[in-house]
């Protein structure tokens, strides 16, 4: 059995649906990320796992229990998770007396708090501080409070709400390495909300994701940033290249898939007359001046239209028939010469193509 | 211009010298009001926090009622706990009219709607995400309400002073029910009262 049961979960704020039908578990000892856009719902559904709301329809269980149906049980329930909101939030109080107020309010003795809050201070650097009042912090530490707070608690099940949004890029690497140690220490549950992709690949060992209220797919990090099942989750996993077609011929695994009037060779299960969308990488793109006698099925001839500089790596826009985007070096844009207006192919191999039959 | 002159002298000479029968007023005033607030505090706390935390049919009618209470003119509350509390009255048999525990109680009245009022305000002014973050960390009903008034500790001491500031400075309830009995009920304001009325600008 699950841990938490989500079933046919909805949410809706008057005429506004924020969840649709939502149908998730959630196994004991697994780290599940919530990845999606800002508004798809990620947070409505974090705190109605909570119990901070109810649901218009639709059933949570936990450990078993109907949550929906509970009353004055909700307390118990509750005191078995702890929530880290997303905006860090601190009591007007030393971060000692933060760090303590969930034990204090489960009636814990001064000495086991004491034992606690020490010991949690250690773990987020903040020992030094401890008599420094929460709200002087800055919002890096003020989110390793609040997780520690939570961790207090010992709950089973820890709910993370983008606990690095707003973060800079040092204090999300600090967030990001307690979060792997208390993972590693004490094997809590956790769920968290991220929009950030790399994050929840990091982080998490399945991943669900949500657009417009809905999980549109579940799965290991991998299986959803190699083969993502829709449109709207290969867009989410930073495919570039969506290009709409259509199968016109199968040889063994490999199809031949109509774009835009160009040929092109993948790899699918897809019948013929198939409507498709080809997913292909920008970085497993290759860009050569002639056609190049090489191992990738496709080479397809086109106009470079656009070169876009970003960091150390270029996105080369090429019109072959179909906008297609390559990511290369800087190195390799300034040796191949390439500018806006010159003639070139595009080659990537039929393995490097991810086909998502269109519903 | 001599007269407010001497006045304004011998009032300064009465504290100054710490005159026993000044002193004594000033006491009463203090531990009158004292009184009345505490007990005004002790019952809007948790009503305001009932109030502030439930949803319920009416709740902005009934605050824009709580703060159309502000202005409540003292002599009204002074009418109203008279009448409830003179000898025909309902609660007449307790015999407290024109003394110090009915001057209390007119006082913990009018301050009541101001008390209720702010510190309703003043929970409303913690943001919201602090109830989430306290519910979240296994806090029940009560102490959630503890820990936001805590939070707001300072919004609802200052709704206490304010509180305080009207009972000790209102003269006309406690004329009314405290009847300015020398050595017994007589405070600040009402002495300073009498004393103009007699044209006495000091007081003897």
């Amino acid at each position: 059995m699950s841990l938490i049961e989500v079933v046919g979960l909805s949410q809706k704020y008057g005429d506004r649906t924020v969840l649709n039908n939502i149908n998730v578990n959630i196994e004991k000892g697994e780290v599940f990320a919530l990845i999606g856009p800002t508004g798809a719902g990620k947070t409505t559904l974090l705190r109605l796992i909570d119990l901070l709301e109810v649901p218009t329809s639709g059933k949570i269980y936990f450990d078993g229990i109907d949550t929906t149906a509970l009353g004055r049980m909700k307390l118990r329930i509750r005191r078995r998770m702890a929530f880290v909101l997303q905006k860090p939030s601190v009591f007007n109080m030393n971060i000692y007396d933060n760090i303590a107020y969930g034990l204090k309010w489960r009636g814990k003795s001064r000495k086991e708090i004491e034992a606690k809050v020490n010991y949690l201070l250690e773990v987020i650097g903040l020992s030094a501080l401890r008599h420094k009042n929460a709200r002087t912090l800055s919002g890096g530490e003020a989110q390793r409070v609040a997780i520690a707070r939570a961790l207090a608690v010992e709950p089973e099940v820890l709910l993370l709400d983008e606990p690095t949004a707003n973060l800079d890029p040092i204090s999300t690497l600090k967030i990001e390495e307690l979060i792997q140690n208390i993972f590693r220490q004490y094997r809590t549950t956790i769920v968290m909300a991220t929009h950030d992709l790399s994050q929840g690949r990091r982080l998490a060992h399945r991943i669900g994701v949500m657009v417009d209220g809905e999980i549109i797919q579940v799965g290991k990090a991998d299986e959803i940033f190699n083969s993502p099942t829709n449109r709207e989750v290969a867009e989410f996993v930073g495919v570039e290249n969506i290009i709409s077609g259509v199968i016109v011929s199968r040889d063994g695994d490999i199809v031949t898939i109509d774009l835009n009037g160009k040929l092109i060779e993948a790899i699918s299960d897809g019948a013929v007359g198939d409507e498709v969308y080809a997913c292909i990488r920008p970085e497993d793109v290759t860009l050569a001046p002639s056609k190049a006698i090489s191992s990738a099925r496709n080479a397809l001839a086109g106009e470079i239209t656009r070169v876009v500089l970003t960091g150390s790596l270029v996105h080369v826009e090429v019109d072959c028939g179909f906008s297609l985007i390559a990511l290369v070096t800087k190195k390799s844009t300034e040796e191949l010469k390439l500018r806006s207006g010159d003639q070139i192919y595009a080659g990537f191999k039929a393995s490097a193509v991810h086909v998502i039959k269109k519903q | 211009m001599t007269e407010i002159w001497n006045g304004l002298i011998q009032a300064i000479g009465l504290i100054a010298s710490l005159d026993p029968e000044v002193m004594e007023i000033a006491g009463r005033s203090l531990m009158i009001s004292v009184t009345a607030t505490i007990l005004a505090s002790l019952a809007c706390l948790p009503l305001a926090s009932i109030i502030h935390f439930h949803r319920f049919p009416g709740k902005r009618l009934l605050i824009n009622i709580i703060q159309t209470l502000f202005s409540l003119p003292t002599v009204v509350v002074g009418l109203f706990v008279f009448v409830l509390f003179s000898r025909a009255g309902p609660l007449g048999g307790l015999d407290i009219m024109f003394t110090p525990a009915l001057m209390i109680i007119g006082q913990a009245v009018l301050i009541t709607p101001i008390l209720l009022g702010l510190i309703i305000s003043a929970l409303g002014g913690v943001d919201r995400t602090m109830v989430d973050t306290a519910l979240s960390l296994g806090a029940s009903g009560p102490q959630v309400a503890l820990a936001i008034i805590r939070e707001a500790r300072y919004a609802v001491t200052a709704a206490v002073i304010i509180g305080f500031s009207r009972a000790i400075s209102e003269v006309g309830l406690a004329i009314m029910v405290g009847g300015n009995i020398k050595g017994f009920t007589r405070v600040l304001t009402t002495a300073i009262s009498l004393e103009t009325s007699k044209g006495e600008l000091g007081y003897q």
